[in-house]
């Protein structure tokens, strides 16, 4: 390595009614470099004449340096010589002054009702859109129910074994916790009354109308959801889906069938399974802190739950898969081609799907409560 | 150093006595299969060094460790006389500065501005306040031909345009060596030769020291002082020196396969 290079410097000498400014030393942007504040100090020169004999080496930082000290001449109506510096340097500082002209600055600001009349048409095109995809996705099913040969059922196998097996340990750590949580918030008041037993009630209940399918809702949408955005998303920066189109395949018949009909099938399975975990994280707390014994509880169980509640957990959890697999499967397909639109649809994929559901339980709850279920 | 200021100009000083980079006794391996062998060779600075060879003969690892992404199985690289493969992390980070590459996909990073693309590295590594970054960002656009274009996104660009930019974060620390991973990769043959008459042109003003991979003929006879060219079978170089004394003089069946498959048309066009 050649010997240390001495420090950028630029020094002010007066030349009659200006100044010259001699550069030297070796100006490299990573190190420290001289600021034209400083080396002005309080002199107002009528003229600024700029030398580089002393420069040992040079690169942007010099350039920038220069073009600052002729913006300030600019501004101060003072003259500024340049004529013996490099033809290099006087044409990359040319440069930089050329590109700081044509330089718009970005004023993305906008007014209020701008900014709403974009959040509504906004909206009203996301409305739109999932609706299409509804569509595309019902004319999708109709035409493989009449031609199941078509269907790629090796995709929806795996798929299943995706959402549904590989998540049955997390649903069933939620929904056992969920089970214990409710067992001890209904055991604090129904105590006070002595009428201990009625937990068995309210875990039941409240798991099977209402708890079950959603924690296994929000599970798969954060879970599968995401990851069914995330997979289409990058296929799509990779042109696999523009590969799809062009042999004439529809993405939606290869891609989102399968998954439509895995998450379908399984999240019922999966929601089941939750509640029966739910009554078994209950049983645990009754046995242990209340002291009613299991097969007590078991009974207390039976009494409440009948084919209805049951059928309300199935119904909602076969419209809960569809409507995470559709958010996650659309997401997807409308992601940007990059990485952070990847990133973006995974993240809209989840909170379409939790937004979607928490709209489908309020309306099963308005419609269960007028068919009298 | 009381020559005219013009032959003191620039980052490197020509013909200085360090060459830029020296390989010597370089293997690279992915797990137990040898890639290359016995690679040494050295840049001269501010040379344009060109890395040639059919596609799968291990140019792109070749490069991939001359930058310190993958780490060699044996031998040394060195910038401007300094160890680059050596364990000391604050040293290498040192070196990192020096250098310069540009990707084969240009590696833009999409959720930035070109702005903030190119300003990454100068809040990293300066101590340059906004409004002098901003001055540099300009200048580095403007070197590449895209002024103006600050506030885009890789994804608002052409892919000759991401190459450019991708050009011009490469040369946001003003690096003494730049790389290029196949520049010309999915470039039509105009945009193809404006990026080369650029590589040409930043040489020219700056310049830079350049190593460039690729199998471009064209861009080969047309940018290249020396040029090594490795070979799948050999693991190695087979042989080193200028396009045209290679394509003239190489005894060698797989050189003369390669430089003059279609050298005879280069040489026309």
């Amino acid at each position: 390595m050649s010997a240390v290079p001495t420090p950028a410097r630029a020094e002010a000498a007066p030349e009659g009614e200006g100044l010259v400014i001699n550069l030297g030393g070796a100006w490299r942007i990573t190190q420290p470099l001289p600021a034209w504040p400083k080396v002005l100090g309080d002199s107002r020169p009528h003229a600024v004449r700029l030398r580089m004999d002393g420069v040992e080496r040079w690169d942007s930082s010099l350039v920038r340096f220069v073009y600052e000290v002729q913006d300030w001449c600019r501004a101060a109506n003072a003259a500024c010589d340049t004529t013996a510096l490099p033809e290099t340097v006087r044409h990359l500082v040319e440069q930089l002054a050329q590109a700081q002209e044509k330089r718009v600055p970005s004023d993305h600001a906008q007014n209020i009702l701008t900014s709403v009349g974009l959040a509504a048409t906004d909206l009203w095109r996301q409305i739109r859109d999932f609706a299409n995809f509804v569509g595309e996705c019902t004319l999708s099913a109709i035409s493989l129910m009449k031609h199941p040969g078509r269907f790629r059922w090796r995709d929806c196998l795996s798929e299943m074994q995706q959402c549904g097996a590989m998540a049955v340990p997390i649903v069933s750590l939620s929904s056992f916790l969920i089970g214990l949580t409710l067992a001890y918030t209904g055991a604090i008041i129904l105590r006070q009354f002595g009428g201990d037993i009625w937990v068995a009630d309210i875990v039941g209940l409240s798991t099977f109308r209402e708890m079950g399918a959603v924690m296994t809702g929000v599970v798969i949408a954060g879970r599968t959801g995401a990851a069914f955005a995330a997979q289409i998303g990058n296929m799509k920066t990779g042109e696999e889906i523009d590969a799809l189109e062009t042999f004439g395949i529809p993405p939606v018949d290869f891609l989102v069938m399968p998954r439509l009909l895995a998450l379908t099938l399984m999240t019922p399975l999966l929601t089941m399974y939750a509640n029966c975990l739910g009554i078994l994280g209950g049983m645990i707390v009754s046995a242990s802190v209340l002291e009613i014994p299991p097969s007590a509880y078991w009974v207390e169980t039976q009494t409440i739950i009948d084919l209805s509640d049951i059928s309300v957990s199935l119904i909602k959890s076969v419209v809960f898969g569809m409507l995470v697999a559709v958010a996650g499967c659309l997401r997807g397909l409308q992601a940007e081609r990059s990485a952070a639109g990847v990133g973006r649809a995974a993240t809209s994929a989840v909170v379409t799907s939790i937004l979607l559901m928490i709209v489908a339980d309020a309306i099963f709850a308005v419609l269960f409560n007028v068919l009298g279920i | 150093m009381n020559a005219n200021p013009e032959s003191k100009a620039g980052i490197s000083k020509p013909g200085s006595a360090t060459p830029a980079i020296e390989v010597e006794g370089l293997e690279c391996r992915y797990g137990d299969t040898v890639v290359l062998n016995g690679i040494t060779f050295a840049v001269r600075d501010g040379e344009l060094f060109f890395v040639i060879g059919g596609s799968g003969c291990g140019k792109t690892t070749l490069l991939r460790h001359l930058i310190g992404l993958m780490k060699p199985a044996k031998g040394t690289v060195r910038y401007h006389g300094e160890n680059f493969t050596n364990e000391n992390l604050a040293a290498r980070r040192q070196l990192l500065k020096t250098f310069g590459v540009l990707y084969q996909s240009s590696a833009l990073w999409s959720s930035m501005t070109l702005r903030e693309n190119i300003a990454l590295p100068l809040e990293e590594y300066t101590t340059l306040n906004r409004r002098e970054r901003e001055e540099i960002v300009a200048l580095k656009l403007a070197q590449v031909g895209l002024a103006g274009f600050e506030d885009y996104f890789p994804a608002e660009l052409s892919g000759g345009m991401r190459k450019r930019a991708g050009l011009a974060r490469a040369l946001a620390l003003d690096p003494r060596i730049v790389f290029f991973d196949e520049p010309s990769a999915g470039l039509d043959p105009v945009l193809s030769r404006k990026l080369d008459e650029l590589i040409l042109q930043i040489r020219e003003t700056l310049g830079t020291t350049m190593v460039i991979v690729s199998h471009e003929l064209a861009s080969i006879y047309a940018l290249a002082d020396r040029v090594i060219m490795l070979d799948h079978d050999a693991r190695g170089i087979i042989a080193e020196g200028r396009p045209r004394d290679l394509a003239a003089t190489s005894n060698d069946p797989r050189v003369q396969e390669f430089l003059t498959r279609r050298g005879e048309e280069v040489g026309t066009a």
